[in-house]
């Protein structure tokens, strides 16, 4: 009960901290979990993101992960809540301060001003993610950098689903590197 | 407008098929499925939720879901975007720790995620062609995006970028 209550005061102030996306915060997550209280070694602890960024939801679902091998389920609750509440408080008063400040011709700026940057880093995410899904293709990137690009354009020129993508993708991994 | 019951299912789906993060699959259904949003306004959505702290797809689900619903739609939306996948997550703990270094699985991980980097990068793309930017809007976008790659920390990219693109707007209008 100890350890989960100290792995919620240290994910709670790091919810704050989290600009431009939960898992900017990994290195001081791994600081937390690892160097801190030594809760797991550094392989157990890259497992489990690789696991986060594999499964369907978003990323952040990784501190459940590390809530888990704390503290059990209740961790995984516990843990989610910590990374997640103070944001969550913070977005939800913003939202409301929006809706109140609608039609205000400087959010309207402001919220057009801010998509290019959004834009650019969601690419720029999905580059990274990309470069890595490649690699671990081993002797075979080419078949990884196609599955990527066909899906791109999948959901780039279609309104399909690209949940086929993903699921040939996996097949095509077992078949050809399994 | 959709009621708090149908953001809960909307972002059910979200959360329990958004392989390789939420945010390309939040696109998917609240614009190609739902129609409840243009490409246009998710992107202005996903840009607020990026520069608010903490996971930005959870950002963007509260912002979305208090405009159709209020706080029950916040609620409900984020609710139903990591139910799902918190369960899920829950059962692989255990079975990851004892099969997670099979070959077979890795390379059934390696295949899905080649397949979320092109999800997420088409729906970048997506994005980019349907928000319209002015040229001094993919300056910025081009910027973020090298810089970002380059590994520049976030809060600078944001610092600066932010302003920078607002600036863009702003011209766009004047």
């Amino acid at each position: 009960m100890n350890e989960l209550w100290a792995l919620m005061t240290g994910l709670a102030p790091l919810s704050l901290m989290a600009v431009g996306g939960g898992t900017t915060v990994l290195a001081d997550m791994h600081r937390l979990i690892v160097e801190q209280h030594g809760w797991m070694d550094d392989a157990a602890f890259a497992r489990r993101y690789a696991l986060a960024q594999a499964a369907p939801g978003p990323n952040i679902l990784v501190v459940g992960l590390f809530g888990w091998h704390v503290a059990g389920p209740l961790g995984v609750i516990g843990a989610t809540l910590a990374m997640c509440g103070p944001a969550f408080l913070l977005a939800l008063g913003f939202a409301a301060m929006r809706r109140r400040l609608e039609g205000a011709r400087w959010l309207r700026v402001a919220e057009r001003g801010l998509v290019p940057m959004a834009i650019g880093l969601a690419a720029a995410s999905a580059l990274h993610l990309g470069g890595a899904a490649v690699a671990a293709w081993g002797p075979q990137p080419i078949v990884g950098a196609a599955i990527m690009v066909v899906t791109a354009a999948v959901v780039f020129f279609t309104k399909r689903s690209p949940l086929w993508m993903l699921a040939g993708g996996a097949v095509l991994g077992v078949l050809l590197i399994g | 407008m959709p009621t708090a019951a149908q953001l809960f299912a909307a972002y059910f789906q979200v959360g329990i098929s958004g392989f390789g993060g939420a945010n390309a699959w939040a696109r998917h259904v609240v614009v190609e499925k739902r129609g409840w949003l243009t490409d246009a306004e998710y992107a202005q959505r996903l840009g607020l939720g990026q520069v608010l702290p903490g996971p930005n797809a959870m950002n963007c689900a509260i912002i979305i879901g208090h405009e159709f619903a209020g706080v029950p739609g916040s609620i409900a939306a984020v609710t139903g975007m990591f139910a799902g996948p918190l369960s899920l997550l829950c059962g692989l703990a255990a079975l990851y720790d004892r099969y997670g270094e099979l070959q077979t699985v890795r390379a059934a991980l390696a295949g899905v995620a080649a397949g979320a980097a092109g999800m997420m990068l088409g729906t970048a793309l997506k994005l980019a062609r349907r928000s319209r930017p002015t040229w001094p809007m993919w300056a910025v976008l081009a910027a973020a995006l090298g810089a970002s790659m380059a590994d520049v920390p976030i809060g600078w990219i944001l610092l600066v970028l932010g302003p920078l693109g607002i600036l863009t707007a702003r011209m766009e209008r004047a």
